[in-house]
């Protein structure tokens, strides 16, 4: 596995082993975040909880279960969404299994039963949402959350 | 009313038996970490093949899919064994993931164990 160089300039980046450990701890950091950019609380909540299930993905599916190996996350205030508003974009790599984006979807909701809704909620608490494989191994995931211009930001 | 104060740890916060019927407190946060857990404790309550099982969420604070995954299965054993399952006191954050998933009108969801039991 290759390790990651480090080559964002986010402004904001952490990086956990994939342990159920650490969600706790990159929830925080990710609603917190989104606060200090100008979200609302209940939207920060959101956008961590978004943030959360996209890495109870990777754990789970990439990786295959909890393990050592490293997950980044990258966070940044950004004037350069699809819609041309201030938002907060945050970028989820992992460096596990590559998968066809397309094939990524959550379960049909009327099918009542345990799981496969974790896409789902990531779907309904972001405004932009992209997986992309990355250029040597695992995926990367580009989360959008426009920032309200109705809320002070910093 | 007997109570089991032995889970001093994790999200299971008390487990209380009313007669028959059980009311399992939780607290906390429920995500990954601590949802296997959840769902041993509940596959064991449901060993003695309660009537009812009231799961009172009023102390959690965060759930996420992995516990909601939890409560589905549960539900599916209930629905499987005659056995009513009852959601108690969401707080608003935890409720929206229901609502989101389309599983608050799947849920029997209420305010209190009162408004539950009456």
């Amino acid at each position: 596995m290759k390790e990651p160089e480090s080559p964002t300039n986010a402004q904001i980046e952490l990086r956990i082993c994939a342990e159920p450990d650490y969600l706790s701890v990159a929830r925080a950091v990710v609603r917190q975040t989104a606060q200090i950019f100008g979200l609302e609380e209940d939207k920060a909540e959101s956008v961590a909880l978004g943030v959360v299930e996209a890495l109870t993905n990777v754990i789970r599916h990439s990786y295959g279960g909890p393990c050592d190996k490293p997950i980044i996350i990258m966070l940044n205030k950004t004037d350069f969404s699809n819609k041309n508003k201030p938002a907060l974009e945050i970028v989820i790599r992992d460096f596990g299994k590559q998968v066809d984006p397309e094939s990524i979807k959550g379960r049909d909701l009327d099918d009542i039963k345990p799981g496969g809704v974790g896409v789902h909620i990531i779907h309904s608490v972001m405004d932009e949402i992209e997986f992309t494989p990355a250029d040597d191994c695992g995926m990367q995931l580009r989360l959008v959350k426009y920032i309200s211009s109705k809320v002070k930001q910093k | 009313m007997a109570q089991d104060n032995s889970y001093p740890q994790g999200v299971i916060k008390n487990i209380r038996h009313e007669g028959r019927l059980v009311v399992l407190e939780l607290a906390g946060e429920i995500d990954m970490k601590c949802s296997a857990d959840l769902k041993s404790k509940i596959k064991e309550l449901f060993s003695n093949k309660p009537p009812v099982l009231i799961v009172n969420m009023t102390n959690v604070s965060f759930m996420d899919s992995s516990g909601l995954a939890t409560l589905v299965g549960a539900l599916k054993w209930c629905r499987e064994n005659d056995c009513e399952l009852k959601l108690v006191g969401l707080v608003e954050r935890v409720k929206s993931i229901f609502e989101i998933c389309r599983l608050d009108s799947v849920f029997d969801i209420y305010e209190s164990e009162a408004e539950a039991l009456s």
